[in-house]
């Protein structure tokens, strides 16, 4: 069947056997090698697939490949190798740090050549529409905005630098020059591929066909379900609550869940129609939504966990009702918020083959590799030093691949056949089967005294937790810590509890429930501000916690607490874009703005659980100063900024360092990437081993802790008090991986266990924020424009400015579609162009204001970060809603329909 | 061979005649909709060079199937079409627009086709042809139902032939949803308003994805005619029964209601546009 198409490929002359039809996208990567043409969507929604087609943009996945035949085309490593507009473009991406997980980059600058050749010093209209094709989930937008516009001008931003410089990133180079390797782009092409039989009920029962007589057909190397799974058939990642199989065992609980597994050649998969499967559904009756769920006579999903109740999490000081009942000032209000899909730009991907020694390599995009380790071994039965993770690239995490997705089904793929096997998710089997953030159904009432004090704080959540636990526990552990927000509550009760639905799995996103509560306190505060007089802002800085002061949990901050200096900075900002506001509005018209703003805070690390960074460094005899960097970087930077403290608590420059990137053989544990534990929590590791390594060298010599360690050819000199010592560490014994000398420390926060009220310690630093939002409001039509945004977050100490921003910026893009768009519901937004994220032109100039109140226990005081940004986001855009048109939203997202429906109630 | 390149209309036709293959152009709406399994037998009519491009016929205009939104959102037409190429610089992203077709969006007829609206106010007609020979069907017939046209399974769509625009007519579209780029509409909107002595010599007015089939609004045409100008700008324009030709749903991007509201809203901004002082 196949037909020979001829093309130019970046300059050089192609011929190539393309199946009918194949798209264009396929006969780049899998015929050509042209791995750095990306997958996101293959529907033309992420444009991540960018080629240019006779110097046109292109989606690549929407091309017939035969469509190339006698045409130009060009991709991402053809244009930087070939094109100086492409080379300053990267040069311009790196100094803006424009890419951070780097799946769109590909996609984005292929974009912006065209651009760029057409005009070399494009406005940012132009800028915009040329880049709304292409999503991106980590930046907001606005740096790669900035890089594009300023490409050309030079080179403006070091490579080399300590803890508080604003350096590039030091893995950017591979990133926006095609080099990444994510989880697709491993695989040797024709590698056998994985195909997953799913459910096409949220509820069903399910019986199989004749499977060994499917499993006969041509190209079907194997057919794997629940008995083929030689240990435990389940996972989850919190060990007390694992309870999803890997492949459902005769009931299947949510759609999209997986019950077979087909391994095949590319061909025979491609020949495969979902009928062809023999398996029989018996639909079964569901339960949606946690009241559903909860209700009597609902079916139940877990035998052991009756009324469809997880779990659930409890805080309670002081005398809430007691309080409430006495206050002067009461509101309440009940809050809803929807599924919201991670929507990373990469769809879940991997490889995995038997090494010579029969051990087990899985090569996959994942948050966590050494608990995927662990997942592994007790689904296989295989002991943990058999198995071998190693991480790719992650395009885009942000809580979804801490869960086990592709790996499963590649271990037992690749054990069942012996050979080397591959899988990627389409973009459908993502967001079907894939975690969500939880929605939640909150009841609050916030009470005050006429002076404007806080008196009594009563919050009630339900989160649909999905079908399996994932990481709802932590979800309902975590919230009622802190759902009162970053202020001074003395007398407060929140409960939240995580329900059983036929849903997708809801884990861990950004947040961890934190975003939800947050949008219902925030809000409220607004109403309670509103109800007292009092300025919104002046009444969050009268009630902000400080140092000294007890947190709901009594916990009690001696140092670092900063959310009244992030108040305070906002406080120019709010008064003069209220007032702007309020002329605006006295035009008339249909268009409305207004003015919000929301305050949050975050625990980093895990909530009064153990969660320990180890980071080892060692110089080799050849004079390397390897680096053991085991924490994976999902783009928010931990390979840059782990490496800026190691580099400086050593004494070294970062370009002396050889970084050994994360491998379960290669690195030790430096934890999950969650909960914005790796800057605090490895970066603390990092500290110690730099400094132990640091010591050792010294020691060597007997040079004083002042001196200078200057890696000068394979060997070290020391510059101590006017003397040199050389150390040539090839006349040293090496230890068994190689080191004449090492470091190795670990770090694990100080936290103590919740008591039954949830008082107790659970966190060893909080980070803070506070952001506001000016906001457009058609009246007549209900949609929203955010037209500008100011944060102030607390970050102890940046350890690298441009990073900070960075995260800054892509957190509120996320919190503007919770906000706004993103909905997800299952079985009907399972692509990007039913599930709308923000497009280039969705993210407003965001002012981003670093505050530095050090933490005692952070790496020169630095704080996590990874989820505060986008903490008060939601919230601060819905009080802006509020201010501009008079209603109070009070279910996210805040669609057209829904701001309209509640305008014409109100007589608007 | 499982995919077919003819470089002429006879020869697309031809093979149409003898049936089993799937017509793509620019594929744009095809690859998405694709389900797992064998791929159809496919006819890429993007080779054909008389299928592409905009020329005027005397005074009337014919736009070849295989057009792509780039070319037409770039074109040099008249005032008439503003609401054509304003669409045009609407459907999806630069990517999909420098491959996606006119004809493909018609073909494809989905309620929130955004060639739609601004075709029905230029009275676009279809030009389809088969080995049987060549017909014309107005567009508002053309389109039967969401996905249903009146394409007979061996004929093409060929062309678009828009005839000679009321004289200094002008046009507006407008769309919405809850982003700013690739948008897939909520509701939308395009108005053609020819001006005659200071009064409404002409109203067009079309709203899309409000009804299974895109479709005009003949009540506030018929109401407008003859009024003065200065009336469009006035709230309010598009009144309840001017929208009974909409049935409107709800859907996972809004419901009913808001969607017959903004179709109203729409519809006047848009008409008031169109009718507006001309730009420079």
């Amino acid at each position: 069947m196949a037909e020979r198409t001829r093309f130019t490929l970046n300059g050089a002359a192609v011929e190539v056997a393309v199946a009918p039809g194949e798209r264009l996208s396929r006969a780049l990567r899998e015929r050509l090698g042209a791995r750095d043409v990306k997958v996101g969507c293959e529907a033309g929604d992420c444009g991540s697939c960018t080629v240019l087609l006779d110097g046109a943009p292109v989606c690549a996945c929407l091309v017939p490949a035969q469509r190339a035949e006698g045409r130009r085309v060009e991709t991402l490593s053809g244009l930087v190798a070939q094109d100086p507009v492409t080379r300053a473009l990267a040069e311009s991406f790196q100094d803006f740090a424009a890419a951070q997980c780097g799946i769109c980059t590909p996609g984005m600058m292929v974009s912006a050549t065209a651009l760029l050749r057409e005009t070399s010093a494009p406005d940012e209209a132009r800028v915009e529409e040329a880049l709304a094709g292409v999503l991106c989930r980590c930046t907001g937008y606005r740096k790669i905005i900035a890089a594009v516009m300023a490409a050309g001008a030079g080179r403006r931003r070091a490579a080399e630098g300590g803890v508080g410089a604003a350096i590039r990133r030091i893995d950017g180079a591979a990133k926006v020059e095609g080099r990444e390797a994510f989880g697709d782009d491993i695989a040797p092409s024709g590698t056998l591929e994985i195909c997953l039989v799913r459910s096409p009920h949220a509820h069903a029962s399910f019986t199989f066909g004749d499977l060994e007589a499917f499993a006969a057909r041509p190209g079907i190397a194997a057919v794997l379900t629940a008995r083929d799974i030689p240990g435990l058939n389940r996972f989850g990642v919190i060990p007390a609550f694992a309870d999803q199989p890997v492949f459902a065992e005769g009931v299947a609980r949510f759609r999209g869940e997986p019950v077979a597994a087909i391994v095949a050649t590319p061909e025979a998969l491609r020949g495969l129609a979902d009928e062809d499967f023999p398996v029989v559904w018996q639909a079964l009756p569901t339960v949606q939504g946690p009241a559903a769920a909860t209700a009597p006579g609902a079916p139940q999903l877990h035998e052991d966990r009756p009324g469809n109740v997880m779990c659930e999490g409890l805080v309670r000081c002081g005398d809430a009702q007691a309080a409430l009942a006495a206050a002067d000032v009461v509101v309440e209000g009940v809050f809803e918020t929807s599924f919201v899909e991670h929507a990373c730009i990469e769809p879940e991907a991997g490889f995995a083959r038997l090494d010579g020694d029969g051990r087990l390599e899985v090569h996959a995009c994942t948050q966590a590799p050494m608990m995927d380790r662990e997942a592994l071994a007790r689904i296989l039965s295989w002991p943990e030093e058999r198995i071998r993770i190693r991480p790719t690239a992650v395009g885009g995490g942000f809580g979804t691949k801490l869960d086990l997705s592709v790996q499963p089904f590649l271990a037992l793929g690749a054990l069942r056949t012996g050979r080397p096997v591959r899988m990627a998710y389409s973009r459908c089997e993502s967001m079907q089967s894939t975690t969500k953030r939880h929605p939640a159904r909150i009841r609050l009432a916030v009470g005050a005294a006429h002076d404007g004090h806080l008196r009594g704080v009563d919050f009630a959540a339900d989160f649909d937790t999905g079908a399996y636990a994932s990481w709802g526990p932590t979800v309902a552990s975590r919230v009622p810590v802190h759902a009162s927000g970053p202020y001074r509550v003395a007398d407060y009760l929140a409960r939240a509890r995580a329900i059983h639905t036929h849903a997708p799995p809801a884990g861990a996103f950004r947040g961890f429930g934190v975003p939800q509560a947050a949008f219902a306190q925030e809000c409220l505060f607004d109403e309670l501000a509103a109800k007292l007089g009092m300025d919104a802002l002046e009444f969050r800085l009268l009630n902000a916690l400080d140092n000294g002061v007890a947190t709901v949990c009594g916990q009690v901050f001696a140092r670092g607490v900063g959310i009244s200096p992030c108040l305070e900075a906002l406080r120019p900002g709010w008064a003069a874009e209220c007032a702007a506001a309020e002329d605006f509005n006295a035009g008339g018209g249909s268009l409305r703005r207004g003015v919000g703003l929301a305050a949050g805070w975050y625990g980093c690390g895990n909530t009064s659980l153990p969660n320990p960074s180890t980071i080892r460094a060692g110089l080799r005899a050849d004079g390397a100063l390897v680096l053991h960097q085991g924490a994976v970087d999902i783009g928010q930077g931990a390979n840059t900024v782990i490496a800026q403290i190691f580099a400086q608590a050593l004494g070294v420059p970062l370009s002396a360092l050889t970084l050994m990137g994360p491998d379960t053989d290669l690195t030790p544990d430096a934890g999950k990437t969650s909960a914005s534990r790796q800057t605090f929590v490895s970066g603390n590791a990092a500290r110690l081993a730099g400094a132990a390594l640091r010591e050792h060298i010294l020691r060597l010599v007997n040079a004083s802790a002042g001196a200078r360690i200057v890696p000068d050819g394979g060997r070290l000199r020391i510059l101590d008090n006017g003397k040199t010592h050389e150390i040539d560490p090839a006349r040293l014994p090496p230890d068994t991986e190689g080191y004449v000398l090492r470091g190795e420390e670990s770090w694990d926060p100080p936290t103590r266990a919740l008591d039954e009220n949830g008082q107790g310690a659970p966190y060893a630093q909080f980070g803070y924020g506070a952001q506001l939002a000016v906001v457009e409001v058609d009246m007549e039509l209900g949609t929203t424009r955010v037209l500008r945004m100011a944060a102030a977050h607390d970050v102890g100490r940046a350890i690298n400015p441009l990073l900070v921003e960075g995260q800054v910026e892509g957190g509120i893009a996320q919190g503007l579609g919770m906000a706004l768009m993103e909905e997800y519901l299952p079985g009907r937004t399972e692509n990007l162009h039913d599930y709308l994220i923000p497009t280039v032109g969705d993210v407003p100039p965001v002012e981003v204001m670093i505050i530095e109140e050090p933490d005692p226990l952070g790496p020169h005081g630095a704080k996590g970060l990874g989820e505060h940004v986008l903490v008060p986001t939601a919230a601060a855009i819905a009080n802006a809603i509020a201010a501009a048109t008079g209603v109070r939203p009070r279910r996210l997202p805040i669609t057209p329909a829904r701001l309209r429906a509640l305008i014409r109630e109100a007589g608007g | 061979m499982g995919y077919l390149t003819p470089s002429c209309v006879d020869e697309a036709l031809e093979i149409l005649a003898r049936g089993g293959v799937f017509v793509i152009a620019g594929a744009t709406d095809f690859y998405p909709a694709r389900d797992a399994g064998p791929m159809p037998k496919l006819m890429d009519i993007t080779a054909i060079p008389g299928l592409r491009g905009i020329r005027k016929e005397g005074g009337s205009w014919r736009i070849g199937a295989t057009t792509t939104w780039s070319q037409i959102a770039t074109a040099a037409l008249p005032p008439a079409f503003d609401a054509l190429r304003q669409a045009a610089a609407q459907v999806g992203a630069v990517q999909v627009r420098n491959v996606a077709t006119i004809a493909g969006n018609l073909c494809n007829a989905s309620p929130a086709a955004d060639g739609v609206p601004p075709l029905l106010v230029l009275e676009a007609e279809v030009e389809l042809a088969s080995a049987r020979g060549r017909r014309r069907l107005a567009l508002s017939r053309f389109i039967t139902g969401p996905r249903q046209t009146a394409l007979a399974p061996d004929e093409l769509l060929v062309a678009l032939h828009i005839p000679a625009p009321p004289e200094r007519a002008r046009s507006a579209f407008l769309k919405i949803g809850s982003r700013k780029h690739q948008v897939i509409s909520f509701a939308m909107a395009a108005a053609l308003i020819a001006p005659d002595a200071g009064r409404i010599g002409t109203a067009r007015v079309a709203v899309g994805a409000c009804s299974p089939v895109v479709c005009r609004l003949p009540g506030l045409e018929q109401a407008l005619k003859g009024r003065p100008l200065a009336v469009l700008a006035e709230p309010g324009l598009a009144r309840d029964e001017h929208l009974s030709p909409l049935s409107p749903i709800a859907d996972i991007r809004a419901d009913a209601a808001w969607r017959r509201e903004a179709a109203g809203v729409l519809a006047g901004r848009a008409l008031n546009a169109a009718g507006g002082p001309a730009d420079g």
